[in-house]
């Protein structure tokens, strides 16, 4: 089970258009789209909302991106009338960079909070994890060269983050959060970059040479 | 000597003539929408009054207040598809609330039926006064509902002449909220569409015997 998406929009095509994109990502998440009016018109249709929220729903939770205006006050609405509001969560995000962040924290397993959070995530308030605050040994270095022919475009991006955030440490790609997707793909890393990750905490050393065979394996491409 | 309590039937008769005055004044409310917004409000308003109709002649014929405005919440909410569906359906479910299980209303269950519902419009939207949206006719209209006294006409009709006032005062504003505030200054000038359906439906209230 994994947490559920719902994608609001006003246009049913960007609606459909982000889920496409969000679950080439995360194949094990259900990501349900909710555009346009019950006619196909441009709009928010509450009913649309409401059945996505349940196709989306497995027990785990689920967290919705919203585009404009109306399609943010229809999904609030849902959530209110909704029989279990407290595992629906509105992320305050861009809807596309938000839903192909939270499908690849979804697909690595986080729960309804974290999966929000990791759509918020913004580049702007984008802080390295502190290695004062992980008091377990010091920082581990690994620096490479990128080898993917598109550097470090979203899919490899998600391999990243679905890697190091299977370990106890706080990881880091060119000083922000490499288990953060807005965050890494924000960098922009070509191919031919040198790159530098830094890990710290118990788990530092295998997440680094866990990273480490991923791009020997150029990122699964 | 006019009735002093409004009952169910008069809330039936009141949403009916709100769904004509919404359909007669269409264009109108579009074109409003069209200068700052969508162009799709006196359409969206129009298509959610209407299958308000259809549905209030299932409603049993003793049916409360808030009975009605329940339904009118609920079908707002599900069809009409832009920003004014989660608002207005959520301003009648907050009425239908305050309404309850009375039969009737007075002067002040009235006036507490149009807080909750200016209230449930500033929950959902959170905007404020000034920010160029149907809280700008709202609030007022709240007001000078509760300053009105004791006689449910004369409420009504303070009611109705604050929203068109307020609705009027919208247009030297720039918009805070929905999607014209995305124009910035260009805003100004135009009337907001929602605070003009607030004041045609408060109108209709008030007209409403």
């Amino acid at each position: 089970m994994t947490v559920g998406l719902v994608v609001v929009s006003h246009s049913a095509r960007i609606a459909e258009g982000v889920v496409e994109l969000a679950a080439q990502m995360a194949p094990s998440v259900t990501i349900a789209a909710a555009g346009g009016t019950d006619d196909g018109g441009i709009g928010t249709s509450f009913d649309r909302i409401q059945a996505a929220l349940a196709e989306a729903e497995s027990g785990d939770g689920v967290v919705v991106l919203c585009d404009l205006g109306s399609a943010v006050l229809t999904a609030e609405t849902a959530l209110e009338l909704a029989e279990a509001p407290e595992r629906i969560r509105i992320a305050d995000a861009p809807i596309v960079e938000g839903a192909v962040a939270a499908a690849v924290a979804a697909e690595s397993g986080d729960g309804l909070d974290a999966v929000v959070a990791a759509a918020e995530a913004r580049q702007a308030e984008a802080a390295p994890p502190q290695a004062g605050d992980e008091p377990a040994g010091e920082a581990q270095r690994l620096e490479l060269v990128l080898e993917n022919e598109h550097g470090l475009h979203a899919r490899p991006a998600a391999e990243l983050v679905r890697t190091a955030s299977g370990f106890d440490a706080a990881v880091t790609v060119e000083g922000v959060d490499a288990k953060s997707m807005l965050r890494v793909l924000a960098l922009g890393l070509d191919r031919g970059s040198r790159v530098v990750f830094e890990a710290t905490g118990p788990d530092a050393r295998d997440a680094l040479a866990a990273i480490e065979a991923l791009a020997r394996n150029r990122f699964g491409e | 000597m006019a009735e002093q309590h409004l009952d169910g039937a008069w809330t039936r008769r009141w949403i009916e003539a709100v769904a004509a005055a919404v359909s007669s004044r269409k264009a109108e409310l579009t074109a409003l929408d069209r200068a700052i917004g969508d162009a799709d409000h006196g359409e969206n308003l129009d298509r959610g009054f209407q299958a308000v109709l259809g549905k209030l002649d299932a409603l049993d014929d003793g049916a409360t207040p808030g009975a009605v405005l329940k339904l009118v919440a609920t079908t707002l909410i599900s069809t009409v598809g832009g920003a004014a569906g989660p608002l207005y359906g959520t301003a009648f479910l907050k009425g239908a609330m305050a309404a309850g299980e009375r039969d009737a209303l007075d002067a002040a269950g009235l006036v507490e039926v149009l807080t909750a519902a200016r209230d449930g419009i500033v929950a959902r939207g959170k905007a404020e006064l000034q920010d160029k949206t149907m809280v700008d006719a709202w609030t007022p209209a709240v007001d000078a509902a509760a300053a009105a006294g004791d006689d449910v006409r004369a409420v009504l009709e303070a009611a109705a002449e604050a929203a068109q006032a307020g609705a009027v005062a919208t247009e030297p504003l720039v918009a805070h909220k929905g999607r014209a505030s995305y124009l910035g200054e260009r805003a100004i000038g135009h009337r907001d569409p929602g605070a003009e359906s607030t004041a045609l439906m408060l109108r209709a209230a008030a007209e409403t015997r």
